[in-house]
């Protein structure tokens, strides 16, 4: 059983924060910090930012990451914006407002003063930025520009063109450099943190491999901060970077930390679809589309005409048909199980059959070619590029594809994990986003744990505990690098025939069709049979080439594919246990005549937080139960 | 399609390395070059061979990772496109393709394809940055930026750090990065008060790191996947010259005794 | 002083130094050529070639303020100074390039790089021996291509341009002139910074302009003379020149 304290400040929620910060978080002095080393890994938008606030502040801080630099983690990718409920087009946005879309957003699975807290944040988060020379979007005069996103009410996202995260990603990298300048923080760039060092239920350290040498080493801190982002590769196609992995978090876990709603994966449904079975990523179209595209598959699963060619009659507009009332502009998750449904029945369209048209032949018409053009220039460019199809002139070719994974490491209010001294910020805990995530609110989210929570809250754990009273000749680093020795021995010494990533591929097509945008109890079991007959086949049949003391890119995979496995599992576990839909978890078994998810607050209404328990057993499932005492339960409708 | 490759091994910084020829028979026009390169090493693989060691990591072309000369050219043969989102059906059937890793001395080879750029963060560390601590500030709107200074900004900003620009340059001079960073900053009223500072510092990193000398033939600029402009170039040459002539040594100068 | 040391020190520094000799050099070859059109304006009433009094006109110039050739051995030590110091810096940069860049591709190709840009080192190579060979030829008459006589500078270019294989050797040269100026004088803009996106078409056409300007100028000279186009100047003694 873990001990889940969550540590919400007992205050009004307006006031929560404030509260916490002046009652309950203890600081430590200037002079003192410099004592406290504290390790970052990861150096995306969380990581970054909150590496560079803690090294002004002057702790001693060491960061990890396993790209050649700090500026490629994919926080960089993130292309729409970030909300910030400034308020600037007096359209009567407020840290309400925000707190109430993302909760609503969320489907009521977050922890309300945590989100609340998260929307009161996002203003300093545009002014630190702006600060620090993010070039966001001006209108004439100067002023900042905003744009809606993601179907709410108000204009409050800010935005520089398509590249919001890597410009805000370039700024905390920049803050980050500017404090390693300073010799305030130390980088180690081609690092894979590969376990956590637990000493006495404390979080002491990490073992990390040098990617270029292969050399492991082991470093002592006094705190570990996980910035390690999402889990959503374990579908081997996402729109994730392909480094993305669930190893730093996975690890965590085995150590005791507890992973919360493993379950919850944000799926985008108007993505480039798969070309083929050597498809390695899956890139994202914005959802702007679908206010001018029309979805069709073609009646016939034996179709061979060209789109062009094939007559109204024989075209299955199947948003149309099956939600009368909102066609194509049906909300995200329902798109995306109907796309997925239509495939299923052999309708799809494209080289694997995963696919359906998003046709603009009636906007066009309609609008004229130079309105759509205009409104999609660099849609259609980025998929002409990719597909080398013009939309003016052939339908686009769209499928779901895995986006954003909610789920993470449970923390509490101080974004501490149960392990005392192990935080987990940005995507990689689990605290703000619920079941589903409001567009444009992970950039928020990760660049508020970074730059304004975590160098505050950490400040309360460090104070109660003596600085540098460990070093890595503790026997716990010992132990644990030999484990992770063993480990890397153990994959080298299989010498099968197959590739960590055929094994990658599929575990993916596993996930996808057991765990993916539609799930239910049979298919589920039947993923929990599959997944560990293929971790067995792994260990029987692996092939890993080269030297484990070199740069070795199939050992580095293999051991973030052997994660993937256990956790795969997890995450069929966890959605097997969710009998109820919620957000972007839509068991089959629970929906409203129309086929939106159907919410279960009587039984569900907590967070599911897992415990390990050790190799080839169960792992123990832990509640956190969510009150709603700010904003009342309500059922999602998007309808009226 | 069937291809013959031609790819640059080295199996460590201080092997001397060499170019070695693969054949593949199973590739697809809608394959990118990078799942090309994934074909290739699941075949070597398979075979017990080494495989091919490349950075890449987002796909998408904003990363910055992925860094590949490819028939001479950095990124290949098409215009403001990364590696990674180069698609085989540029190449035609039977095509031979020579992939090399950025050549710089300031970029030593790493393994393979695998370039060591760390000395792009050093440039950054020089003064690519606004001197700031997290914390409270200003409302952005008290200071207006004049959208076509914050567009023109963002032009600068949109540089991905891929290194392409010192792989393409005849003389492996890295002009480009630098002023495309410093002049992101140096356009924006928060990165004045360090403007020159910022522009003699990391000019001074970027030749300690052993880049060559611009010598303005603005290849830099056509095989840049993000098109950055050389014009950034003759606006931090502009700034390091106002720095180093005109702009006072020591502000604080005016008291001391003269 | 210690701001020029330090620029010096500089790889921007040493450019703005080849910007700034370059356009020194740019600016001596706009009065050369200017000079040199003084041999189409035919001779004054003594018959004594234009060009010929230009000439002497040069030795002279600064007097009574200045004592003779003072002001000509002024501008001849500026300018010796900016071609050392412009070949010094470019090739002291050519030599960090060759570092920077110790292994070379097996192939390299090229998007943008004009020919002119790529060959600067070799024009420029062709350019400084045939500044030491212009001067052995045409200043001090040490190298003798036709009848040479200090002063007669008509009648010296007559007789060595009338032989096709100098004239045609003065004619490449400019050709390659042009090519290095094509090149070198839209750089000096973009290395003294004063390029900018609005005004660089501008710039650049202007620079190609005024290149071919004064290549053509150059060309004419010994073309003119080679193709038998200008007559024979009267001879006229030597003390009528001078004056004395």
């Amino acid at each position: 059983m873990l001990t889940l304290d969550p540590k919400i400040p007992v205050s009004p929620i307006e006031d929560a924060w404030t509260f916490h910060k002046n009652n309950n978080l203890r600081l430590v002095g200037p002079k003192n910090r410099p004592k406290y080393k504290v390790i970052v890994v990861g150096s995306g938008l969380a990581g970054a930012s909150a590496a560079a606030s803690m090294g002004a502040m002057g702790y001693n801080v060491e960061c990890f990451c396993f790209q050649d630099s700090p500026r490629r983690a994919h926080s960089i990718a993130a292309q729409g914006g970030i909300n910030a409920s400034k308020n600037y087009r007096n359209d009567g946005d407020s840290t309400w407002r925000l707190f109430y879309d993302t909760q609503k957003g969320g489907d009521y699975r977050a922890r309300e003063k945590n989100v609340y807290r998260l929307a009161e944040l996002s203003t300093s988060i545009i002014d630190q930025a702006v600060s620090q020379g993010v070039p966001f979007a001006r209108e004439y005069g100067g002023k900042l520009a905003n744009r809606s996103f993601g179907g709410v009410l108000v204009e409050r996202t800010f935005y520089c063109r398509g590249e919001t995260g890597q410009q805000l990603l370039l700024g905390a990298y920049s803050a980050l450099e500017e404090q390693i300048a300073a010799k305030k923080v130390k980088m180690h760039t081609r690092h894979e943190m590969l376990d956590l060092v637990v000493v006495d239920g404390r979080s002491r350290g990490i073992v990390v491999r040098n990617l270029e040498t292969g050399e492991i080493t082991s470093h002592a801190a006094d705190a570990v901060v996980l910035a390690t982002g999402g889990y959503g590769n374990v579908f081997y196609l996402s729109t994730n970077a392909k480094g993305c992995n669930v190893t730093a978090n996975f690890r965590a876990y085995r150590k005791g930390a507890g992973f919360a709603n493993p379950c919850f994966t944000q799926i985008h449904p108007t993505s480039i679809p798969a070309s083929g079975d050597y498809q390695s990523k899956l890139t994202l179209m914005s959802e702007s589309l679908r206010n001018d595209g029309r979805i069709w598959v073609p009646r016939d699963a034996d179709e061979k005409r060209a789109p062009k060619d094939i007559p109204e009659k024989d075209r299955y507009y199947y948003l149309e048909e099956r939600y009368p009332r909102f066609g194509n502009l049906v909300p995200r998750d329902v798109a995306a199980r109907n796309a997925k449904d239509v495939c299923d029945q052999g309708l799809g369209v494209g080289p694997t059959g995963y696919g359906v048209y998003l046709d603009f032949a009636a906007a066009i018409e309609e609008k004229g070619i130079d309105a759509v053009k205009s409104k999609y220039a660099n849609l259609f460019e980025m998929y002409q590029r990719i597909t080398d199809d013009d939309p003016v002139e052939t339908p686009m070719r769209i499928y779901p594809a895995v986006h954003y994974t909610m789920g993470g490491l449970w923390v509490d209010y101080n974004l501490m994990t149960n392990v005392p001294g192990l935080y987990a910020i940005g995507e990689s805990n689990f605290a703000d986003h619920g079941a589903n995530r409001l567009g444009a609110s992970s950039l928020m989210q990760c660049l508020a744990d970074g730059y304004f929570i975590i160098p505050v809250t950490i400040g309360d754990y460090l104070s109660r505990h003596e600085s540098g009273d460990i070093t890595t000749d503790h026997p716990a680093f010992k132990e644990t690098e030999t484990a992770v020795r063993e480990r890397v021995n153990k994959l080298m010494a299989v010498k099968g025939t197959r590739s960590a990533q055929s094994f990658h591929r599929e575990l993916g097509k596993i996930m996808w069709e057991h765990c993916g945008i539609s799930r239910n109890k049979e298919s589920l079991e039947e993923g929990l049979r599959k997944i560990p007959a293929l971790r067995e086949e792994f260990w029987r049949d692996l092939k890993l080439p080269g030297d484990p003391a070199e740069l070795n890119q199939s050992l580095e995979h293999a051991g973030r594919v052997l994660d993937f496995l256990d956790f795969g599992e997890l995450m069929c576990r966890d959605a097997l246990l969710r009998d109820e839909s919620c957000g972007c978890h839509f068991r089959e078994e629970h929906q409203t005549p129309e086929g939106e998810a159907e919410r279960n607050d009587e039984d569900y209404a907590f967070v599911s937080v897992f415990e390990y328990k050790g190799e080839g057993t169960e792992p123990e499932l832990n509640k956190e139960p969510l009150s709603f005492d700010a904003l009342p339960l309500a059922a999602r409708n998007y309808k009226t | 399609m069937r291809i013959k490759l031609h790819v640059w091994r080295q199996s460590s910084r201080s092997d001397k390395g060499h170019m070695e020829s693969y054949e593949l028979d199973n590739v697809v026009e809608e394959m990118s070059f990078l799942e090309m390169m994934d074909t290739l090493n699941e075949k070597l693989t398979v075979e017990g061979k080494e495989p091919v060691a490349f950075d890449h990591d987002c796909r998408e072309g904003v990363c910055g990772m992925c860094s590949m000369v490819i028939n001479g050219e950095a990124h290949g043969p098409k215009s403001k496109t990364t590696t990674c989102q180069l698609y085989m059906r540029h190449f035609d059937d039977g095509a031979e393709i020579f992939i090399e890793p950025w050549r710089a001395s300031a970029f030593p080879v790493v393994r393979d394809l695998v370039v060591d750029r760390s000395a792009f963060d050093r440039i950054i560390q020089a003064g690519g940055y606004v001197s700031n601590h997290s914390g409270p500030k200003p409302d952005p709107n008290s200071i207006p930026i004049e959208p076509n200074i914050a567009e023109t900004a963002l032009d600068a900003a949109t540089c991905i750090g891929c290194g392409a620009c010192v792989a393409a340059c005849p003389n492996g001079s890295a002009m480009l990065f630098t002023s495309a960073k410093a002049s992101h900053l140096g356009l924006l009223p928060q990165g004045q008060p360090e403007r020159f500072d910022r522009a003699k510092s990391m000019v001074s990193q970027m030749e300690s790191e052993g880049f060559g000398s611009c010598r303005n033939y603005a290849e830099c600029e056509a095989q840049c996947p993000k098109g950055i402009s050389i014009a950034f170039i003759g606006r931090l040459n502009s700034d390091f010259l106002k720095a180093s002539l005109v702009e006072p040594i020591d502000r604080r100068g005016d008291m001391k005794a003269q | 002083m210690n701001r020029i040391q330090t620029l010096y020190k500089s790889i921007i520094g040493k450019k703005v130094i080849a910007a700034v000799t370059g356009l020194i050099l740019f600016g001596f070859l706009l009065g050369h050529v200017a000079g040199n059109l003084k041999v189409f304006t035919g001779s004054n009433d003594q018959g004594i070639p234009h060009i010929d009094e230009y000439g002497q006109f040069l030795k002279v110039a600064g007097e009574p303020l200045l004592p003779a050739g003072a002001l000509l051995w002024s501008a001849r030590l500026v300018l010796l100074a900016s071609v050392i110091l412009h070949i010094t810096v470019v090739v002291q940069l050519a030599m960090l390039s060759a570092e920077a860049r110790p292994v070379s591709y097996v192939k390299s190709k090229k998007k943008a790089a004009s020919l002119a840009a790529l060959w600067m080192m070799f024009s420029g190579s062709v350019i400084a021996g045939f500044i030491v060979f212009h001067i052995l030829h045409f200043t001090t008459g040490t190298i003798q291509l036709g009848e040479f006589e200090h002063g007669y500078v008509y009648n010296n270019l007559r007789s060595s341009f009338s032989n096709p294989f100098v004239a045609g050797g003065y004619i490449f040269v400019m050709v390659v002139i042009g090519v290095h100026l094509n090149h070198g004088v839209w750089s000096m803009f973009q290395t003294l910074g004063i390029d900018n996106p609005d005004r660089n078409k501008f710039l650049r056409t202007a620079s190609t302009a005024v290149t071919m300007a004064i290549i053509l100028g150059f060309i004419a000279v010994p073309a003119s003379f080679l193709f038998g186009l200008m007559p024979e100047a009267a001879n006229y003694a030597h003390d009528l020149l001078t004056g004395h």
